[in-house]
């Protein structure tokens, strides 16, 4: 308890009373601006804590007199957005290509749409304009491994290629050098034959020829042109879905490595495949 | 009633009484809410332990900072929702320990990452990123592939989880090695591995040996596809 407050004769403050041992402290209140503002926000936290979710409870927790819930914000905000694109998106559900193409604003805002989502979830694997890297395919360049008509696109889309859905494109190379179908100078001959279906050779090898008639046409074509009911890459070509190296040849004869495509219809909405399906298609090799 | 305070100031043991007495009352305070923390746990189906490859590759991921760059954590916010997929919940990483929410994002977001890409995508990606994306800032981690993912512990490392709470099974535990194995080889029978781990998925690795970039691989597939929003048998989790 205060027992004696006096005044100190160096700094002029008042003590506080105490003394402890013959040392005594100067009374320093602290600022009052401070005081009222620490009241302010102690006031606050109880005014926060009924009004919000708080606490958690016997059953379940305190949600807060305001109901608050970010999860219900989300969904709101979702809810209005979609709302106010479905002035055009449900028309591009509900159209068919043809209709959507003839409707040039329609079709500005499906490939804008389009062209967003490319870019988020595309071009990663098929590079910026669709310009493809080896092993992921070209989009741009007409070259199509499945088709490149606006049905084929949106197929290749929404089940993707082998992939794990049920209705995935699906196709599989034999390993003829794993699997010892092919002996290893026949792989080279192949891959002779290959080279000149490429363009890169002249050189080619009537072994080789007969061999790729034997096992090869049915995917590739008996002039390598390609078969995109299994999605046999086409040979006779200047762009190639992996590097066009006679090395790079040789290993996808030996031990193929075949392409995985994702599923999207679980990732993104029916207008969004469409929108995407037209903005693919735009990209410079569509049918 | 009214003990001076300079009585408990003098006396050594009604200071220690009430110190003790009033420090309690903040203990109590924070304490008590913690004995109903279960009421406010969210549970959704679907939520597994990481199988062995996954759980490898999760350390190898913490090991190398991805965290540093990526979050895993799609918040509820109309943006990121559209981005990338529902928001994430709680009971998602109820398995990680510690959970790689993280707090930056150089890179995008992986919380969804899972299925979003092919696996060969993901090994072309991480030894050289900006093969497949020219303007990516990603260092490159080819040398995981060179690396061979060191399994001697596994199965103490499976049992340390267990320890903390992660409900791996005996039968889990006994088949660490094999379907550790399984899940990196795309000829072998997967169909135990599928059953203890569903959804795991086989990444195709070089049939040689288990590297540390076929376990990274088999975990970034598994995130954030464990729970089927989709699936109306999934409570709609409520916060």
């Amino acid at each position: 308890m205060p027992t004696k407050i006096e005044k100190d004769s160096i700094s002029g403050q008042l003590t506080t009373g105490h003394e402890w041992d013959g040392i005594k402290e100067l009374n320093r209140p602290l600022p009052k601006w401070w005081v009222y503002i620490f009241v302010a926000t102690v006031i606050w936290s109880g005014v926060y804590f009924v009004l919000y979710p708080s606490i958690p409870g016997i059953s379940g927790y305190f949600h807060g007199l305001l109901g608050y819930s970010t999860r219900d914000t989300v969904e709101a905000d979702v809810a209005a957005v979609v709302k106010q694109r479905s002035v055009y998106m449900d028309r591009i559900a509900a159209l068919p290509y043809d209709a959507i193409r003839r409707d040039r604003q329609l079709l500005a805002v499906a490939e804008t749409a389009g062209r967003i989502v490319f870019a988020d979830n595309c071009q990663p694997c098929h590079g910026a304009g669709g310009g493809g890297s080896p092993g992921f395919p070209a989009l741009a360049a007409g070259n199509w491994l499945w088709g490149g008509k606006l049905a084929d696109i949106e197929t290749s889309i929404v089940f993707g290629i082998r992939g794990g859905h049920d209705n995935a494109r699906q196709s599989a190379m034999p390993r003829f050098g794993v699997d010892a179908m092919l002996k290893p100078d026949e792989i080279q001959a192949v891959a002779d034959h290959v080279m000149v279906l490429y363009g890169k050779s002249t050189v080619g090898s009537p072994a080789g020829a007969k061999i790729f008639a034997e096992n090869c046409v049915a995917c590739h074509g008996d002039a390598g042109q390609g078969n995109r009911e299994v999605g046999g890459p086409r040979l006779a070509s200047r762009t190639h879905l992996n590097a066009d190296d006679r090395a790079t040849v040789v290993g996808q004869i030996a031990n193929p490595r075949m392409g995985v495509m994702p599923h999207w219809n679980t990732r993104l909405d029916q207008a969004t495949i469409k929108s995407l399906t037209l903005y693919v298609h735009a990209l410079g090799g569509g049918e | 009633m009214f003990i001076k305070h300079e009585t408990i100031e003098k006396n050594a043991f009604l200071l220690l009484v009430f110190t003790l007495l009033t420090i309690a009352v903040g203990g109590i305070v924070e304490v008590i809410p913690l004995f109903t923390i279960e009421t406010t746990v969210e549970h959704v189906k679907g939520v597994r332990p990481y199988s062995p490859l996954e759980s490898r590759g999760r350390d190898i991921y913490v090991r190398e900072g991805c965290y540093v760059c990526h979050s895993q954590q799609v918040r509820a916010l109309r943006d990121e929702v559209e981005r990338y997929g529902h928001y994430s919940i709680a009971a998602e990483s109820m398995f990680d320990h510690p959970f790689q929410w993280g707090s930056k994002r150089i890179g995008p977001d992986l919380a969804r990452v899972g299925g979003k890409y092919s696996s060969d995508w993901h090994y072309a990606h991480l030894m050289n990123a900006q093969s497949v994306v020219p303007e990516s800032l990603m260092p490159h981690y080819a040398f995981l592939a060179q690396t061979p993912l060191d399994t001697g512990d596994l199965v103490r490392r499976i049992k340390a989880q267990r320890m903390v709470g992660v409900p791996y099974t005996d039968d889990q535990v006994a088949n660490a090695a094999a379907d550790l194995k399984a899940q990196a080889d795309p000829a072998a029978d997967n169909a135990a591995l599928l059953r203890r781990y569903p959804k795991a998925v086989t990444v195709p690795g070089d049939g040689r040996s288990v590297t540390e970039l076929d376990a990274l691989v088999a975990y970034l597939q598994v995130l954030g596809t464990m729970v089927n929003f989709a699936d109306p048998a999934n409570e709609k989790p409520r916060q």
